[in-house]
């Protein structure tokens, strides 16, 4: 038997047959998550993020923090003990793309919301060592200077209805108007506020 | 998860299977039997009078792919996976998870719930559970109060016996479950400039500090009609309303002239987040008692 002479002899049916071989994987452990309730359906009473919060979640991308920060807990005791109720996939339904990282030099931040105060986060992104001395976190005071001007609000929300977040036309419109003059710290901070609120479990 | 999609994940897999053990086997050479066979011996590749050997699969790598595979069924079959299947052990992430905080509550009941019978007075002078609060403390509450209890601007110091709302283990508890929201409202546009400076003026007297006398007693008047409704007459404060004592040398945020003025003009929104739906009763209740605690040592 000298089968895989033929294979070795013809290379566009070894591509094709190592396509075939390779796809067995993903066919079965990714192509079956997009059609599922469990990863395609919000959780019960998730909103999309409204103007400020967009893009407070965009000056979070920007800043890197998601290079530090996970937004994942995962279903371990530990996790559920230091962070609260372990993340499920319907909570990030809506975000494109999601925020889970995959390395923590600092905490989760998957329930930060309202664990805080909102005087405590300004406090803390102007200057980490201020209230958590031992924080090697760097320090984002421009924020506090950097006001926002909403120009591309509307446009980003735009594009995230065309990927299926549910924004109304009004939210679309009143986008400027409710981002316009906010400084980027709040707009952080209120993203920041309203992360995990919706799954609460007691640590 | 529905029938078509596990249909689809069993026959991919099982397929997937099948498939890996037919190429293992139909190109398996087994040595001894093929080998006295001149024709079978090489793989017939001839390149400058060099012939290349056909071996078969050294024996231990072969065992390992085909117990790799025995692995996988075995594994398929205890485990979820195939589908809908649940698998024989009826194993999730989640249930590993719920033993496994059911067997740690069993093991903090008896180490923490054992304090929650107690009056908050005495599980305070209890070594054990204060050790137990400092462990707590450290993890929930140090990052605005700081480490030691010691606070920091804007956020209460717990080891100076002075309250905001009251230092009863009725009301520290209620703080921890319940929060506090600050409402000292901002000023600058009722009073306008000049009586803001003058109001600053007026409690900068009231804490016996270096003070502008004429505008103190310009202040006195605007003090007693807008602000001693919270803060009392004498400016003692109120516990009820978290409003502070302005005649002691301890500020939440600053004593100097300048903070003063700013806390008038901007007001001070001062946010304890309430713990009810974040931590357990029992590490509440040890926390409310440590927080006491705190406050017994600086009466010492």
């Amino acid at each position: 038997m000298k089968n895989h002479d033929i294979v070795e002899k013809n290379i566009g049916l070894m591509v094709l047959l190592i396509l075939v071989a390779i796809s067995f994987g993903g066919l079965v452990q990714i192509v079956p998550q997009f059609f599922l309730k469990e990863t395609t359906e919000p959780v019960e009473g998730l909103t999309p993020w409204t103007a400020v919060e967009l893009e407070g979640r965009d000056i979070y991308i920007r800043e890197g923090c998601h290079v530090c920060h996970t937004q994942m807990v995962r279903p371990l005791r530990a996790e559920v003990e230091r962070y609260g109720h372990y993340s499920v996939a319907g909570e990030s339904v809506y975000d494109h793309p999601f925020l889970w990282g995959s390395k923590r030099t600092g905490p989760d931040l998957a329930r930060v919301g309202g664990r805080y105060s909102d005087a405590w986060h300004k406090a803390h992104l102007y200057d980490p060592r201020a209230v958590v001395p031992e924080s090697n976190m760097p320090a984002f005071p421009w924020l506090f200077d950097n006001i926002l001007d909403g120009e591309h609000t509307a446009a980003k929300m735009k594009a995230l209805r065309a990927v299926g977040v549910p924004y109304t036309d009004e939210d679309i419109a009143g986008a400027q108007e409710a981002v316009q003059g906010v400084s980027e710290v709040d707009a952080l901070v209120a993203y920041l506020q309203q992360l995990g609120t919706l799954l609460k479990q007691k640590r | 998860m529905s029938t078509f999609w596990s249909l689809w994940i069993i026959v991919l897999t099982v397929t997937n299977l099948i498939l890996i053990y037919w190429v293992l086997m139909a190109n398996r050479k087994v040595a001894v039997s093929d080998d006295e066979d001149p024709e079978n011996k090489t793989t017939g590749h001839v390149y400058d009078g060099i012939e290349e050997y056909d071996n078969p699969l050294p024996k231990w790598w072969f065992q390992m792919f085909l117990g790799s595979m025995i692995f996988g069924v075995i594994y398929l079959i205890l485990y979820p996976g195939l589908g809908a299947w649940k698998g024989l052990l009826g194993w999730t992430q989640i249930n590993q998870l719920e033993r496994e905080q059911a067997k740690a509550v069993e093991v903090f009941s008896a180490s923490f719930g054992r304090y929650t019978d107690m009056p908050i007075e005495e599980v305070a002078r209890e070594p054990g559970a204060v050790k137990i609060g400092v462990r707590l403390f450290g993890n929930n509450c140090a990052v605005c109060h700081g480490a030691d209890g010691g606070g920091n601007f804007g956020f209460p110091d717990l080891t100076d016996n002075d309250w905001l709302y009251g230092g009863s283990p009725e009301q520290i508890l209620k703080s921890l479950v319940d929060g506090r929201q600050g409402q000292m409202p901002a000023w600058d546009t009722i009073l306008g400039e000049e009586k803001v400076v003058a109001v600053s003026e007026y409690v900068l007297a009231l804490s016996d500090q270096a003070h502008d006398a004429a505008r103190a007693a310009a202040g006195k008047p605007v003090f007693e009609q807008n602000c001693a409704a919270c803060h009392a007459v004498d400016g003692t404060g109120n516990q009820v309303v978290g409003a502070p004592n302005l005649t002691d040398d301890i500020w939440l945020y600053s004593g100097t002239a300048a903070g003063i003025r700013q806390s008038v003009r901007s007001g001070r929104f001062g946010n304890m987040p309430a713990q009810k739906e974040m931590l357990r009763e029992d590490k509440i209740y040890l926390l409310a008692a440590y927080v006491y605690s705190l406050s017994l040592e600086a009466d010492e």
